[in-house]
C-alpha cells in the first residue's frame, strides 16, 4: 500500500476529482492549504496597501492505494493539475505502514478496496 | 397616443381633481408640488438602491473567485453610466428631437433647473431616470460574469447606456414613436428588462461561454447574498414602480401594491414548481421568483387591478421557470439567467399587461376588456426593442473587441476575475501576504493583447 500526497492547484481539484473517478480511486480526503511552489507572486492592493502573497491557496490531496493502483493514481492527478506553469503542485508517494478500515476492521489492502455501498 | 408618459399616466389615473398633472400644449402652466416632489425624492434613494442589491444578488451567485469582479460590475455601472447619462443620455432620451432619437438640447444638464416638470423639479425627474439607465446596464453583466475582462465591461456599458438605452427610452417615454402607437410600458418591461435581456443574449453569445460550462459543476457561493439582493430588489422596486407614477397619487399606491402582490403569486407557483420537480423548495428559487415577479409586473403596475396583479404574477412565473431549465442544457451560457428572467419576464409581462389593462384601474383598456388589439401592439414593442438592442449591442461588442479584448484568458478564468482584473480576493486571510514598500515598484500582470478578429461563439 503506498499514501499518496498531492498537492494542487484549487481551481483544478474539479479537473483532478473527474480523472481520479474516472479511474475507479473513489476514497480520498481533501485538506484546503496554502503554500509556496516557486511561483509568480501575486500583487493584491488594498486601499494604497500593496501586499505580495507570497502563500497561494492549495488543495492537498490524501489517497491511500494498493499497488495496482499507485501508477493509475499518479497519472489522473497528473492529467488533472497540469496547467504547464510553475505552480502546479508536487505528487508525493509515501509507504505506508498498516491501515484499518474503521467500520468492518478490515487491514491493510482490503482496508484500501472500495467496496459497493 | 401623442402624449408624454406624465400626462399619459394622469389622464389614466382619471382624476379630475388633479388637473395640473396635465400638461400639454393647453394645460395651465405646470407648478412643482411639494407632496409629489417628496415622494419622488424618497423614489430616487429607493430605486438608486436597487443597483448595489443587485451586486449583492449576481454577487452570490458566482463563485468565490469572481465574487467582487461581479459585484464591482454593478456598482461601476454607478459611475460611468450615471456620468454618460448626465453628459449625453438624458438629452438622448427625454430631449424633444424626433420619434426615433432625442437631441442635444439639453447636453451637460444644460437648462435643467428646479422648475416643474410635470409636478416635480426638473433636475429630479432627470435623477429618477438616472436611476433607470444605471441598473438597466448592470443587469447585463450577469449573463457575461467570471469570465468577461472588467475594461471592455466598461466600455460596453457605457456606449450601450447612450446609443441603446438613450433612444429607447425615448420611443417609450420621450414622446417616440412607440408611446404613438398606445404600447403600455408602466416602469419598464421594454425599455428596462427586454432591452437589457436582449443586450445580455447577444453578449453573452459573442463572449462565449465560461470554460468551465456545462462541463463542471459551477455553484452559488454565497446563497444568503442572493436572498438579502433579492429583498433590496424588492424594497427598492416600490420606488421603481410606485415612482413611475411621478408623483404621491392613487396611482404610486396601485402601482406599488401591484409590485407587492405579483412576486407574492410568482413565490408561490414557484415554490409548487420547485415542489412538484425536485421535492424541495430552494432558496436561490425563491430569489429567483420574487425578482421575475417584479420584473413581469413591471410594465403592468399601474394598468392593472390588484387582482389582476396577483394572477399575472401566478402566470408570469411559468415561461421563466421552464426556460431556466431549458438554458442550463443549451451551450448558451447566459450564466445569471437574464434572460429568462428580465427577457422572458419582461415579454410575458408586456403581454399580460395587454391582456389585464383594466378601465377601472389605469384607464386603459385591455384584452379581457374589450381591446384585443392591444396584445398585438405589446408585442410589437417588444419585439422592435428586443431587435434594435439585440442588434446594435452585437456591433458594439465586435467594435470594442478591436480596441480591446472582451474576453479573459484561459488563465485568469481559472485563477479568477477578481486576481486578474482586480488584485483583491473576496475572502483573503492574509496570511503569507508580504507588505510591498511604497517605493517599490511592483510588478503587475500584463493585459492580454487583443486578437485581431474577435472569436465569434
Amino acid at each position: 500500500m503506498k499514501l499518496i500526497k498531492a498537492i494542487i492547484r484549487p481551481e483544478q481539484l474539479g479537473d483532478v476529482l473527474a480523472h481520479l473517478y474516472r479511474a475507479d480511486i473513489q476514497g480520498l480526503t481533501i485538506t484546503r492549504c496554502d503554500g509556496h511552489g516557486g511561483e509568480h507572486d501575486e500583487v493584491e492592493t488594498y486601499r494604497g496597501t500593496t501586499v505580495k502573497v507570497g502563500l497561494q491557496e492549495k488543495v492537498m490531496l490524501d489517497i491511500g492505494v494498493s499497488e495496482s493502483f499507485v501508477e493509475a493514481c499518479i497519472e489522473a492527478i497528473v492529467a488533472g493539475a497540469r496547467t504547464g506553469e510553475v505552480g502546479d503542485g508536487k505528487i508525493f508517494v509515501l509507504p505506508v505502514e498498516r491501515v484499518v478500515r474503521i467500520r468492518t476492521g478490515e487491514t491493510d489492502t482490503a482496508a484500501v478496496t472500495p467496496v459497493a455501498a | 397616443m401623442r402624449v408624454s408618459r406624465l400626462s399619459r399616466l394622469a389622464l389614466a389615473a382619471g382624476l379630475a381633481i388633479l388637473p395640473r398633472l396635465a400638461f400639454g400644449q393647453d394645460a395651465p402652466p405646470a407648478e412643482v408640488v411639494p407632496a409629489d416632489t417628496a415622494f419622488m425624492l424618497v423614489a430616487l434613494a429607493l430605486v438608486m438602491l436597487m443597483t448595489p442589491a443587485l451586486a449583492f444578488f449576481y454577487g452570490g451567485l458566482v463563485r468565490a473567485k469572481n465574487a467582487l469582479n461581479t459585484m464591482t460590475m454593478s456598482f461601476a455601472s454607478l459611475g460611468v453610466v450615471l456620468v454618460a447619462w448626465a453628459v449625453l443620455g438624458y438629452t438622448l432620451a427625454f430631449g424633444p428631437g424626433n420619434a426615433v432619437v432625442g437631441d442635444f438640447s439639453m447636453a451637460l444638464l444644460r437648462g435643467i433647473g428646479l422648475e416643474a416638470k410635470g409636478t416635480i423639479p426638473h433636475l429630479l425627474f432627470f435623477g429618477y431616470q438616472g436611476t433607470f439607465v444605471v441598473i438597466t446596464a448592470a443587469l447585463i453583466s450577469g449573463a457575461v460574469v467570471e469570465r468577461m475582462r472588467f475594461p471592455a465591461y466598461l466600455l460596453f456599458i457605457t456606449l450601450w447606456s447612450l446609443v441603446v438605452y438613450a433612444p429607447v427610452a425615448h420611443w417609450v417615454w420621450g414622446g417616440g414613436w412607440l408611446s404613438g402607437l398606445g404600447a403600455l410600458d408602466f416602469a419598464g418591461g421594454a425599455v428596462v428588462h427586454v432591452n437589457a435581456a436582449a443586450a445580455a443574449l447577444v453578449a453573452a453569445l459573442v463572449v462565449g461561454p465560461r470554460r468551465d460550462y456545462g462541463r463542471r459543476a459551477m455553484l452559488p457561493h454565497h446563497v444568503p447574498f442572493v436572498l438579502l439582493g433579492a429583498g433590496l430588489l424588492w424594497f427598492g422596486w416600490f420606488g421603481f414602480n410606485g415612482g413611475s407614477a411621478l408623483g404621491a397619487s392613487g396611482l404610486a399606491a396601485q402601482a406599488s401594491v401591484n409590485t407587492f402582490l405579483a412576486p407574492a403569486a410568482t413565490l408561490v407557483v414557484w415554490m409548487l414548481l420547485d415542489l412538484k420537480r425536485t421535492g424541495t423548495v430552494t432558496a436561490v428559487g425563491v430569489a429567483t421568483g420574487l425578482v421575475v415577479g417584479l420584473v413581469a409586473v413591471t410594465p403592468a403596475a399601474g394598468f392593472v387591478s390588484p387582482m389582476g396583479a396577483l394572477a399575472l404574477g401566478a402566470v408570469a412565473a411559468f415561461p421563466s421557470y421552464f426556460a431556466i431549465l431549458l438554458r442550463t442544457r443549451t451551450r448558451l451560457d447566459d450564466s445569471l439567467d437574464v434572460v429568462a428572467a428580465h427577457g422572458v419576464g419582461g415579454v410575458v409581462g408586456a403581454l399580460l399587461t395587454g391582456v389585464l389593462a383594466d378601465p377601472a384601474w389605469g384607464g386603459q383598456a385591455g384584452l379581457l376588456t374589450g381591446d384585443a388589439a392591444r396584445v398585438g401592439v405589446q408585442a410589437l414593442s417588444v419585439a422592435a426593442v428586443a431587435l434594435y438592442s439585440g442588434l446594435v449591442s452585437f456591433g458594439l461588442l465586435k467594435l470594442i473587441g478591436f480596441v480591446t479584448p472582451l474576453r479573459a484568458t484561459d488563465k485568469m478564468e481559472r485563477v479568477g476575475i477578481d486576481l486578474a482584473d482586480h488584485g483583491e480576493e473576496a475572502y483573503t486571510h492574509g496570511e503569507g501576504a508580504v507588505l510591498v514598500h511604497p517605493d517599490e515598484t511592483p510588478v503587475f500582470a500584463a493585459a492580454p493583447v487583443p486578437a485581431a478578429s474577435p472569436s465569434l461563439a
